[in-house]
């Protein structure tokens, strides 16, 4: 069975190269690069990774993924937190095994760590007893190589990175560019095939996040130091468009390719231009439209096909200048996408066409303008996770805060203004937007995020009004809200064990993402006054103004 | 090996011709302190090696004064040796229980009880075997007496090696694996640096208590036959024995110099040095300062260690490499895992039936059941002296504790004061206390009380302390602000806030209490034996005329207890201090 799925993966991958190399010719000659013929680096094929949750039930964190990191390319990852991003980036370099699906280094299929990967973490991950150098020529000694010789290997990527000086002081004693700067020499001397960084910029302030981002766009462009391509991934649009040459975009709950997208604009990269601006606020589209989408909610999505065909189309008209394609497989080049489906990523629509290698066909076929979200939407194949939806994490407060800065602005605001407006990176915007999505006080279309009137009615109260507003959208429209108020609403004593709530939800999360549920319906509930929680005794009670 | 190559200091790089004066004197006094170090091994080992002379094993130890420094020696050396086994142990049991998931299972509950076990009561059994092993040597003894203090130390050592084994960072883990180290190199550059720190304070407490096991262990009473080896503990009961009370208070005093001595010349220049062994975003305000380590940085010596050892350390690293990478995964298939998982549980489950039923069996064919009863009744009346200890010590040291802690500049001066009582071993007090007991008719039953508290009170002491000093300035000011009397301010912040440390406090303490009770219910000062009912009095009795059977039932009986306690009282207690009482920002 298994093989069968992968042969007829493998066939449409070929028919969609092959379209892809023909047009690659005669329209975009710079993409020549990303020829079929060309090397490909690494290749996953159909990962999936699984957790038992403490009810044996499995919870999938990716489902099903297909990617080729090609020769000279830069890739950027993109998604909110909890799609399993890193997750995948660690599966591709060895260090998580997936529960299915395999991975290739150069034909090789993986049985540890991928030694063709050199891995830049978010938070440095340098040893703070080693200095510099001893750090830098770490994975030096790993290979054997003599004392003298590593010495000067690593001097050497010292000086490139701009260390000269530093080699004797330890991690401690330098700032945090510095050390990211030491964990990319450490990563450089190795010569990777594949550079990996993960969310490599996150943990600096703004200014020394720019002044890597440059260095190692300009390390890549030199090749002296060996890299062939990078695979980032992150959470920061702009880092994104800025950086990559292709960027995929991943869903949540579980995780999942949603849309990819190649950014074919010259470098170095005009933050302001209207082009740069035009993909920054597609992605953040994208992005919003994964899941509670006021205007196609995902149980919406599978009863009537005309909606989700209408809400396809209305995004047709926007037309993003760019292309877009989402197969079964990633694993054609991105210069595949024909004029006719430039914009082809209908979020969750998507997930229709990630179960069967033939619909990856029919999806890349040149289908006129049919709309392939409507395409999906024939065969929504997980409604079920629509009926009890994830609470965001956000807070009310924060939630608040977020109306009064969108009521500044009646006529609504793109999200992306709205990040730079907050300093805010997707991860901290997004379940606020969520959030506001899910009570319906928000609106987001194509990027836009205004208030509703609903939304308008919680700015205009004062503070028990909001409270009284908030709760009345909490039990209409948050699903776990509902059932612990109907739940104690329905006990005599109006008493319930907090434990009998987190075993519900531990059916279908693991145990940490369990808590973090309970944490935010217990927060959203005491926030609007429906109940409380006594944590010494594991007690939900019902509280006296809503009985 | 590369640790120690790489251990150099910004310090020791700036050599500015200022410093070559100092720097050549500092040299003088390491290649000193080297020599004198060889010098003392040297005139030490003889004695240690030597064959058992004409009259047997000797069963007491000379008292003469002139004595006292080598015997002090030769108990530093038992205590250095022991040491070293203890970490050797700790560490590959610890990686064996880390690495393997199945071998865990088993190691880490093994560990929890052998840390119960009173090791006092193993002397008898163990004394026997050494003394087989090493025939006609003195080595034989000594053997068993380091093998009674590794017995004390190596468990708290394996579990902080253990657990900072599992609290890796997963990013260092993951940098340790995609770099592709060596098992070996994985070893040096990354779990023993993680784990330097809470192994070296492991290392101090272990030290500290082992003290009162090895002078306990320098003079073994089996069999109705006495072994003494020469040392300090041995010393102190040949005096208290003849009665000689001024000599007794020498070794005290030459046991507070040792004390002092390993703590200016060892713990001092290690713990300064492990800081950069500290996993931190930034430099620690505070450094932690040693002459000796500065006169170690300040001399070349450790350029020529590093000169010497480079060598070593890279054959080693390629000697090591057929150890295999870390972090290379060749899982099995699920079902066969599965499989051997079974196969695994029903081994060891059936291994604990045959061991359990093997018990029950030997005892009812020996001492009978009844037996049994009566020693589980001992047990009861040890376990009400040893729960009234630590209310009692709580009662008086934990505000005490807190009012020390919170004085930042008391608190400095006091820390190290408590440090070196607590591993003062307290039985060098027990011939004065048995005095006084016989001179105003303490009954030995409330007087064990007393003498067990004198060993295991510092650590409730000790933590709290250490828990006071860690209260938040802000909340202290917050208390101040509110100007809340003197009853809110111990009721709402003081006492919850160093509830976790008297936590752990109370259990090492109630933990050392039951091994103290085997000599602080049995005591023999000159002429005099005190000797009160309890589980303790009844092992060292058993002990003393090699009734096997009954030490070991006596043994196990003690360990149960002690699990028992901590599972049934200190783990709940640790885990609502955890949850209730954390002071997190």
């Amino acid at each position: 069975m298994m093989n069968l799925t992968f042969k007829n993966t493998a066939a449409a991958g070929t028919t969609i190269r092959n379209a892809a190399s023909k047009r690659v010719t005669t329209t975009r000659a710079e993409f020549a690069h990303l020829d079929a013929t060309h090397g490909n680096i690494i290749s996953a094929q159909h990962i999936s990774q699984r957790f038992a949750t403490d009810k044996k039930t499995d919870l999938t964190v990716l489902d099903d993924i297909s990617f080729t990191l090609y020769d000279n390319e830069i890739v950027a990852i993109l998604g909110r937190s909890g799609a399993g991003k890193s997750t995948f980036l660690r599966i591709l370099a060895g260090l998580v095994q997936p529960s299915e699906g395999s991975v290739e280094y150069r034909g090789t299929p993986l049985d540890g760590p991928n030694h063709g990967v050199s891995l830049v973490f978010q938070t440095f991950a340098l040893m703070p007893w080693l200095t510099v150098q001893a750090n830098v020529e770490l994975g030096l000694e790993a290979r054997g190589m003599p004392r003298s010789q590593r010495r000067d290997v690593a001097l050497a990527a010292i000086d490139a990175i701009g260390l000269d000086g530093f080699e004797s002081a330890y991690p401690k004693e330098l700032s945090g560019g510095m050390r990211q700067r030491v964990g990319i020499a450490r990563a450089l001397v190795m010569r990777p095939d594949a550079l990996f960084m993960d969310e490599p910029f996150s943990a600096l302030d703004v200014l020394t996040a720019e002044n890597l981002r440059q260095e190692v766009l300009s390390l890549w462009n030199g090749k002296d130091q060996g890299i062939r391509s990078i695979l980032m991934v992150t959470h920061n649009i702009e880092e994104a468009v800025e950086m990559a040459d292709r960027v995929i975009v991943f869903g949540s709950h579980p995780g999942r390719l949603i849309a990819q997208t190649s950014i074919d604009l010259p470098r170095p990269r005009n933050r302001h231009s209207a082009e740069f601006e035009a993909r920054v606020d597609y992605l953040y589209s994208v992005l919003t439209g994964t899941q509670s989408h006021p205007q196609t909610p995902r149980s919406a999505a599978g009863k009537t096909e005309g909606d989700a065909a209408t809400a396809a189309a209305s995004r047709q008209e926007q037309a993003a200048p760019m292309a877009a394609a989402v197969p079964s497989t990633l694993s054609q080049p991105p210069a595949s996408a024909a004029p006719s489906d430039q914009y082809s990523s209908a979020a969750e629509h998507a997930q229709g066409m990630q179960t069967t290698a033939d619909k990856a066909v029919d999806a890349a076929q040149p289908a006129g303008a049919t709309p392939v979200g409507a395409n999906g939407a024939h065969t929504m194949p997980r409604a079920t996770a629509a009926d009890q939806p994830f609470l965001p994490n956000a807070t009310p407060g924060g939630l608040a805060g977020l109306l009064d800065v969108i009521a500044e602005n009646p006529s609504g605001i793109d999200l992306a203004d709205l990040a730079s407006l907050l300093s805010f990176e997707v991860d901290d915007l997004f379940p606020l937007i969520d959030a506001g999505a899910m009570l319906r006080v928000l609106a987001v279309r194509e990027g836009r995020v205004r208030l509703t009137d609903q939304g308008w009615a919680w700015h205009d109260a004062d503070i028990l009004g909001s409270k009284q507003v908030f709760a009345r959208l909490a039990l209409q429209h948050a699903p776990l809200v509902r059932t612990i108020d109907l739940a104690l609403k329905q006990s005599e004593t109006g008493r319930l064990r907090g434990e009998l709530v987190l075993n519900l939800l531990r059916n279908r999360h693991e145990d940490a993402k369990a808590w973090q549920q309970f944490h935010i319906a217990v927060t959203w509930g005491r926030y609007g006054e429906l109940f409380d929680y006594d944590a010494d005794d594991d007690l939900l009670i019902i509280d006296e103004a809503n009985k | 090996m590369t640790i120690f190559t790489t251990a150099r200091t910004p310090a020791t790089q700036s050599k500015s011709p200022i410093a070559t004066q100092r720097r050549i004197i500092s040299d003088c006094l390491v290649v000193a302190g080297i020599l004198a170090a060889f010098g003392a091994l040297a005139y030490l080992t003889p004695g240690v090696v030597a064959p058992v002379g004409p009259q047997g094993i000797p069963s007491t130890v000379p008292t003469n004064l002139g004595a006292l420094p080598y015997d002090a020696m030769r108990s530093v050396l038992r205590m250095a040796i022991a040491l070293a086994f203890s970490f050797v142990f700790s560490v590959l049991y610890g990686l064996a229980a880390a690495r393997s998931r199945r071998a865990g299972k088993v190691l880490i509950p093994l560990l929890d009880i052998l840390q119960s076990v009173p090791i006092l009561g193993f002397l008898s059994a163990t004394v026997t075997i050494w003394l087989a092993l090493f025939p006609g040597s003195m080595l034989g003894v000594e053997a068993a007496s380091i093998f009674a203090i590794f017995t004390s130390q190596a468990w708290n050592m394996t579990f902080a090696f253990h657990r900072s084994l599992l609290n890796e960072p997963a990013e260092l883990d993951e940098a340790a694996r995609i770099l592709r180290l060596t098992r070996w190199q994985r070893f040096w550059k990354l779990d023993m640096p993680n784990a330097a720190i809470p192994m070296l304070w492991n290392c101090m407490m272990s030290v500290g208590g082992g003290w009162f096991f090895l002078t306990a262990s320098e003079m073994i009473s089996v069999n109705n036959r006495a072994y003494a080896l020469p040392g300090i503990g041995s010393y102190v009961a040949a005096a208290s024995s003849q009665g000689d009370f001024g000599k007794v208070g020498w070794a005290i005093f030459a046991m507070i110099v040792v004390v002092l001595a390993i703590d200016g010349l060892v713990w001092k220049p290690l713990t300064a040095w492990a800081e950069k062994f500290r996993i931190t975003q930034s430099e620690s305000s505070m450094q932690r300062t040693s002459l000796v380590l500065t006169i170690i940085r300040q001399s070349h010596i450790d350029d020529w260690l590093g000169m010497l050892l480079r060598p070593v350390g890279d054959l080693l690293d390629r000697i090591m490499r057929p150890l295999g990478r870390t972090g290379s995964v060749s899982a099995p298939k699920a079902s066969r895992q599965r499989a051997g998982d079974i196969a695994f549980n029903i081994v060891i489950a059936a291994a604990l039936i045959a061991g359990t039923a093997a018990l029950l069996s030997s005892i009812r064919s020996t001492i009978g059941f009844g037996e049994t009863w009566h020693i589980i009744a001992l047990g009861s009346l040890t376990f009400l002296r040893v729960a009234l200890l630590t209310i009692v010590c709580s009662v008086v040291w934990v505000p005490i504790g807190a009012m020390i802690g919170m004085n930042p500049r008391l608190s400095r001066f006091m820390q190290p004061i408590v440090q070196v009582l607590a591993s003062f071993p307290a039985n060098f007090l027990f011939p004065f206390l048995i005095l006084w007991f016989l001179a105003w008719r303490i009954d030995l039953g409330w007087g064990s009380i007393l003498l067990m508290a004198l060993g295991t009170q510092w650590y409730i002491l000790f933590n709290v302390i250490a828990g006071a000093s860690q209260i938040p300035d802000d909340l202290r000011e917050m208390a101040a602000n509110m100007r809340l009397p003197r009853i809110m301010r111990w009721t709402k912040l003081i006492l919850p806030a160093v509830f976790s440390s008297w936590c752990t406090g109370g259990i090492t303490a109630a933990g050392g209490a039951w091994n103290a009770s085997i000599i602080a219910e049995y005591v023999e000062s000159g002429s005099h034996t005190l000797i009160t009912p309890g589980l303790g009095s009844y092992i060292t009795e058993a002990t003393a005329v090699g009734d096997t059977m009954k030490t070991l039932v006596g043994v196990v009986v003690m360990s149960l207890f002690v699990v028992a306690v901590n599972r049934l009282f200190w783990n709940p207690l640790e885990r609502y201090a955890a949850k209730r009482f954390a002071i997190t920002a």
